[in-house]
């Protein structure tokens, strides 16, 4: 098993759930406690990002 | 989404949970419990896809040295990072500002590479299963029994205590029932390890270390920005507490946040305790024997390293911004949560994950949370199973059993063994000092065993009657010398001087140290006598592969110079003396 796949599948799940509430609770004021950064959209995207890195390495190290 | 649905799990009674400084419990919404609940799935996911490979014992407790490099790295130091570790870190970081690093630039990354460049040749190439059995090989029963029995009581009695820690953390946080969290998470454990075995351990410790990363460095992020930045955090901390912002500047003496000089930082810390840990614990080390060639092998502790010298960042930060947020509090900000009028350090890293996260970040923190927990636990289970099967059944009864009886013997220890470990959990929640009593033995038994393989690894004259007496008098060595010295303030009783209060140490930290260095010393010194005295018990060609000097240099010409055990640990060596220096 090449485990770059579970891990990049887990880490863009959690990419897209966590930019997406963070998307649509913009202005919440649940982020009074982030010092009013909406950190879940953020944190989100940097996680999406690592998450699609792994899947494309674990597509382009099945093909070799 | 931002209702709360009801809490998975409903508070019940609960023996003696500390849950002081949080006024209210906290609030989980649908977004949290599905990032728990998307974990949960995937490693008990892995656990059945690896289900299929396992076709032998071999398999299931050795993973077939199947793995590659950098998985077998990232395990090697998730194994290590216990929900335990995490928060008693930031508490540290707290307590004693960046002197906390010393736990990781000094006590882990000289070890960690010593074992990758040094020892896995010996450990490895033997091709012993185990750390118990490499001692078999290298001397005899006696030597192995001792090592095994002591590390499955061992590691039993961790797994055991740090599932206690985690259960009191869920039910003090959330509410949640404190036998049922230990059951759910345990059973969650028992799955994965029970289908896949130490592949499935070993997989699912690497996406653990992916989510603690990411579940815990937000918080080095917002905290950094709300002290004003690292400007904010060294303006309150040299007003209040100075001595916190360097490693080494205050070591001439003992008038350090630790109690200790450089010396003893160096020697015992440095040397004797993070030796005795990273280059001998069984838990450790069969990551690096499970990894697919003599090279990967070597690698494994070495690419850990590199992880694990970055680590404060993300834990000691926080903590000692803590501190920092604490020493002039303002109303509505962090402040560090009282026991009895004092801070109550270990409350640091869950009580600011619960200031400053919301929901969402915060299901991400919690399951980062949990997944140390497991990690942990499996990395002891797999360890304690590969030792029960191989190192005390198949010795003592087992000798003539087939392959599949031995499979079926690892299945069975690892039921078992979470089973004890999760009587232990009891007990420790029922007797705080029973916990205290395991942890300083286990201060106990690492140092001889370290003096044990440095002789046997690294000279062909130590022999049998050396090692096996020298670990017995050295480990009571240790509990004799413990019962004569007590850290100022404590009375005499568990934590030392039981039999006498003779020598005194500024802190318990110190203690802790000098115990460990007699220990290792004395060990040391019967071992080398003894085996002077005595004639030798192996010939240099029974000792071939098990000791340095008689042991192939292992050629990595194939490597990339890069990936070179040699050129990547003195990479990681410089780098960690930089870091030193930087926060001198």
């Amino acid at each position: 098993m090449d485990l770059r796949l579970p891990i990049g599948l887990v880490f863009t799940i959690y990419g897209l759930l966590l930019s997406g509430y963070g998307f649509f609770t913009q202005g919440s004021a649940m982020y009074a406690k982030s010092l009013n950064i909406n950190i879940n959209t953020g944190w989100g995207i940097i996680m999406l990002i690592f998450g699609l890195t792994m899947l494309i390495f674990a597509k382009r190290g099945g093909k070799s | 989404m931002t209702h709360p649905i009801p809490l998975l799990i409903l508070a019940a009674s609960t023996p003696n949970i500390d849950t002081s400084g949080f006024a209210k419990q906290i609030d989980l919404h649908l977004i949290d419990y599905s990032i728990l609940g998307i974990y949960l799935a995937f490693i008990i996911g892995i656990g059945f896809a690896l289900k299929r490979q396992m076709r032998s014992a071999e398999d299931f407790l050795l993973s077939g040295r199947s793995i590659p490099g950098w998985v077998t790295g990232l395990a090697f130091i998730s194994a290590n990072l216990g929900a335990q570790e995490l928060i008693g870190t930031a508490a540290s970081g707290a307590e004693y500002g960046i002197m906390t690093s010393h736990f990781y630039w000094v006590g882990a990354i000289p070890a960690m590479v010593f074992l990758g460049i040094f020892m896995m040749p010996m450990y490895y190439g033997s091709k012993a299963k185990s750390v118990p059995e490499y001692l078999k090989m290298r001397y005899d029963e006696r030597t192995r029994t001792f090592n095994s029995v002591s590390f499955a009581c061992m590691t039993i009695f961790s797994s055991g205590i740090s599932m206690h820690a985690l259960a009191d953390l869920l039910h003090a946080l959330l509410g949640w029932n404190y036998i049922l969290s230990l059951v759910i998470t345990s059973a969650i454990v028992l799955a994965y390890v029970l289908k896949g075995g130490l592949s499935s351990a070993i997989y699912t410790e690497v996406l653990q270390f992916f989510m603690i990363v990411f579940g815990i460095a937000p918080l080095a992020y917002i905290a950094l920005k709300d002290v004003g930045g690292w400007e904010g955090l060294t303006a309150k901390m040299s007003a209040n507490n100075p001595a916190a912002m360097h490693s080494w500047a205050g070591t001439a003496d003992t008038a350090n946040p630790l109690g200790v000089p450089w010396y003893g930082i160096l020697f015992g810390l440095g040397f004797v305790l993070s030796f005795g840990y990273w280059c001998t614990n069984f838990a450790e080390v069969q990551r690096a024997l499970a990894a697919n060639s003599m090279g990967a092998a070597r690698r494994t502790p070495i690419i850990g390293a590199i992880p694990k010298m970055l680590f404060p960042a993300i834990v000691i930060l926080p903590g000692m911004i803590a501190y920092a947020l604490s020493s002039d509090a303002v109303a509505g900000g962090y402040a560090i949560p009282l026991k009895d009028g004092v801070p109550n350090y270990n409350q640091v890293l869950p009580s600011m994950i619960f200031h400053y996260f919301p929901n969402g970040l915060l299901g991400l923190a919690l399951t980062a949370l949990m997944a140390s927990f497991m990690s942990g636990m499996a990395a002891n289970v797999t360890a304690f199973n590969t030792v029960w099967t191989y190192d005390i059944y198949q010795q003592a009864w087992g000798r003539k059993k087939g392959d599949s009886q031995l499979l079926m013997m690892g299945k069975i220890a690892t039921v078992v063994g979470i089973v004890l470990a999760m009587g232990c959990a009891f007990i420790a929640a029922k007797y705080n000092n029973i916990m205290s009593i395991l942890q300083l033995v286990f201060g106990f038994v690492n140092a001889p065993l370290f003096a044990t393989f440095l002789l046997g690894m690294f000279s062909r004259r130590s022999n049998n009657t050396g090692a096996f007496w020298g670990l017995v008098i050295g480990t009571t060595t240790a509990v004799v010398f413990h019962g004569l010295c007590f850290a100022s303030g404590n009375a005499p009783g568990i934590k030392g001087a039981w039999i006498s209060p003779l020598i005194e140490f500024p802190k318990e930290m110190s203690q802790g140290f000098w115990v460990a260095i007699v220990a290792f010393s004395a060990t040391f010194l019967v071992n080398a006598i003894l085996s002077a005295i005595t004639k030798r018990t192996k010939s240099d060609d029974e000792l071939r592969g098990l000791v340095y000097s008689l042991t192939e240099k292992q050629s990595s010409e194939n490597d990339p110079w890069i990936m070179r055990p040699a050129v990547l640990g003195t990479i990681v060596i410089i780098a960690t003396v930089i870091l030193n220096i930087i926060f001198w």
